[in-house]
């Protein structure tokens, strides 16, 4: 077995520039990366999941007192106009409506909060899980550049891995905040607030969570990733946590 | 031509820290050249700028002052990418703490700077297979990081560092948390791809088992070299210090 000698780097006064690897290279180390550390990832994951879970079930409930504030009301407008002959149950809903308007204005004022605390607490978690997930790698990252990876390369595999992991996490945790929330009010309504509305509520909810999943997972990733990309590598290989 | 014979050479080189208001001299006025196909060894006690000298030759850090040339090339005039060639090509690293990434597997690990060097993946597999069969390790090519011994990780950091063919191969302490033996053998090893593979091998280290092999003796003390010893001249008898732990710090 031969293995060739150090290759003639004598030419003097010539350096030649590193290789921008193209972006599917990038994908595909990037999604190695993810699937080598495969629990890992599920543990990342698992931060952004439960914090989007979480934000979309304070959400969700907010939504179903709206549009059951909506339905009701419309009753309550559709016996007035004599187009409905309300049954029992209609004429309790509607008069809990007028009576409880003080403590429902109150209630919405207490959801409203819980929605911001949510928020923030998926905020948070998110933001602590990749910051953890880029910390651990500072090590990493600098042996990289030692290897000759470009700070662009190492950016972007840190991109990549942010937005799919950022994507997917909150796809799912809208899915469980929803489902949960939307099954509880199954056995609690009934089947009445199923309506368009709700569907409305559902979609403009998948947009917003997956939006904020993605985008705290994007910026808890992304700035540190490079700040470590553009150390010395000295500097990079130096960080103890 | 002078651009044969020096594979690195530095001029008047200086590193500060700013420690509060207090300015360190991690090195100061540093003027070293390193010939082609050399064995050379950093020696000095902790905290000498062994180290900050080592970061600053592989282009890892930036000095404050002077230059380091590497095959002639100022490194100071290289952009982000002509560096990263550099790293990826010229200078293979070796360190004390082996810097393998533990997830990979030894085979995974050799490769990663052919796939930094845009090399096709067969081509960079085979020369893994190829360089961890070199060093020793061929039936280990599947093993991570934590299922090998600190002679096996260094082994593997070693066939890492002549992934793409380098001209110079740096080494931090590389014995530095091995044990007496393999501390042996690593040296050994660097000795062998150096007289075999004509790779310059300039090793920042306090292990005087490094004496034996090395063509010259740089010794640093406070940022400065304090005498540059031929092997030729040492007159250390070396089997006198076996067996005795020559760090100490």
């Amino acid at each position: 077995m031969s293995v060739s000698g150090p290759k003639d780097t004598r030419s003097g006064g010539h350096v030649r520039r590193q290789v921008q690897l193209p972006f599917s290279k990038a994908v595909e180390i990037a999604f190695k990366s993810i699937k080598i550390r495969f629990w890992r990832s599920i543990i990342t994951a698992a931060g952004i999941f439960l914090g989007i879970a979480f934000f979309t079930s304070v959400r969700m409930s907010g939504e179903f007192t709206t549009i059951q504030r909506h339905v009701i009301e419309q009753k309550k407008a559709a016996i007035a106009a004599g187009t409905l002959r309300p049954t029992a149950e209609d004429i309790r809903q509607v008069n809990s409506l007028e009576a409880n308007a003080a403590e429902e204005r109150s209630a919405a004022m207490r959801l409203r909060w819980l929605s911001i605390m949510a928020l923030i607490v998926c905020t948070v978690g998110i933001t602590n899980a990749m910051l953890m997930s880029v910390t651990e790698r500072y090590k990493e990252i600098g042996t990289m550049k030692c290897l000759g990876a470009l700070d662009s390369l190492v950016v972007k595999l840190f991109f990549i891995e942010a937005c799919f992991l950022g994507f997917v996490a909150s796809a799912l945790g809208f899915v469980l905040g929803w489902a949960v929330i939307s099954v509880i009010r199954v056995f609690t309504d009934g089947t009445e607030v199923f309506g368009g509305p709700y569907w409305v509520a559902t979609l403009n909810l998948l947009g917003v969570s997956v939006a904020i999943g993605t985008v705290l997972t994007f910026v808890a990733t992304i700035l540190p990733a490079m700040r470590a990309a553009e150390m010395p590598p000295a500097a990079a290989l130096r960080v103890e946590i | 031509m002078a651009a044969n014979e020096y594979v690195v050479r530095t001029k008047d080189l200086v590193k500060e820290y700013t420690m509060g208001d207090q300015v360190l001299k991690a090195l100061n006025g540093v003027n070293l050249d390193v010939y082609r196909g050399e064995y050379i060894s950093i020696m000095g006690p902790s905290g000498s700028g062994k180290s900050t000298l080592f970061n600053a030759i592989g282009g890892l850090d930036k000095p404050s002052g002077g230059s380091v040339f590497i095959n002639d090339v100022d490194m100071a005039q290289l952009d982000a990418q002509e560096l990263a060639y550099l790293r990826c090509h010229t200078i293979g690293y070796i360190f004390q703490t082996f810097n393998l990434i533990p997830v990979m597997t030894a085979l995974e690990n050799v490769t990663l700077p052919t796939v930094f060097a845009g090399m096709g993946t067969d081509e960079g597999v085979e020369r893994g297979i190829e360089l961890l069969n070199l060093v020793g390790l061929g039936e280990r090519l599947h093993h991570k990081p934590s299922e090998l011994s600190g002679g096996q990780q260094q082994r593997v950091a070693i066939a890492r560092s002549l992934a793409n063919n380098p001209s110079i191969v740096l080494a931090d302490e590389p014995t530095g948390n091995l044990d007496l033996n393999t501390g042996k053998e690593i040296i050994e090893l660097l000795k062998t791809l150096n007289r075999e593979q004509g790779v310059t091998i300039i090793s920042a280290t306090h292990d005087l088992k490094m004496l034996d092999v090395s063509d010259r003796i740089v010794w640093i003390r406070d940022g400065q070299i304090a005498k540059i010893e031929d092997r030729a001249d040492l007159d250390i008898r070396i089997g006198e210090m076996e067996g005795e732990d020559a760090g100490g710090h």
